[in-house]
């Protein structure tokens, strides 16, 4: 491997493995988020949430954009899954969802 | 199992799903239009889901959310575009805020699905379509993410590229 691919996967596997920075991912794949709004989450100071975020920021998984005096954070879909593992996720709900269908139609009878 | 056929299209982020279930479509259709039925099969046990509005009429605007184990509440919409009792309906899904007003930042995704009757009772074809990997992501922040399931998959990625 070169070794700006090493020193990325560094980056990443160091990002995720903090429970607090891997929920900080998780809520800001889905809308974006203030680090103020953020740190109300957490039992840490706002300087705490500030550094994970920088972290993840670094590995590529958070971008940060201005709003005003706020800086908003957004997780990096493509960082984090292709299209390919988004569908087989997607796959896998969608069975869960027959699967009960299957149940409650079983109950008719 | 009743999932018979599954298709991935990466180009155009399309799942299809066709499933057979032992009973006739009259019975399927009757499933999605009560949505105290629909509920018990839409989120997974994780993610409960509740139906506020929900009514199978073309216009007709469908309200729900899905409640996280921690108690957060993701809140949904549909817009049905398409009806045709009993043979199916579609529909487009999209995101809202906590009074329900759509989440235009976010694109909704198209729905399509068909009940055709068969020998062993109903065929149900399912076809959803996503505009971008954003909008599918947030569908599967809503029951399907874990805290550590998007570090095991990204781990996967990285190692077959």
């Amino acid at each position: 491997m070169e070794t700006a691919l090493e020193d990325r996967t560094d980056a990443l596997f160091h990002a995720l493995a903090d429970r607090t920075r891997r929920d900080i991912l998780r809520r800001s794949l889905v809308r974006e988020y203030s680090i103020t709004a953020l740190a109300g989450f957490y039992d840490m100071s706002f300087a705490a949430v500030q550094k994970h975020v920088a972290v993840l920021e670094r590995a590529g998984l958070l971008v940060k954009r201005r709003r005003g005096r706020e800086a908003l954070t957004h997780g990096r879909v493509e960082t984090v899954r292709s299209a390919a593992t988004l569908l087989n996720e997607l796959e896998e709900l969608w069975r869960g969802r027959i699967g009960r269908i299957d149940d409650l139609l079983a109950r008719d009878d | 199992m009743p999932v018979k056929y599954v298709s991935h299209d990466l180009e155009t982020l399309t799942l299809t799903i066709t499933a057979e279930f032992a009973a006739p479509v009259q019975r399927i259709w009757d499933l999605y239009a009560d949505p105290r039925q629909l509920e018990k099969v839409w989120g997974p046990p994780s993610h409960p889901a509740t139906f506020v509005a929900h009514r199978l009429e073309v216009g007709a605007k469908t309200t729900y959310y899905m409640t996280s184990p921690e108690g957060e509440k993701y809140h949904g919409y549909w817009v049905l575009t398409q009806i045709d009792e009993p043979n199916g309906f579609e529909f487009e899904d999209g995101f809202a805020d906590a009074e329900f007003n759509p989440n235009t930042n976010m694109p909704v995704s198209k729905n399509v699905y068909r009940f055709e009757s068969i020998a062993s009772g109903t065929r149900a074809t399912y076809i959803s379509t996503y505009a971008t990997q954003e909008a599918l992501e947030q569908v599967l922040a809503m029951g399907v993410v874990e805290g550590a399931t998007s570090a095991i998959n990204q781990i996967d990625d990285f190692i077959s590229h």
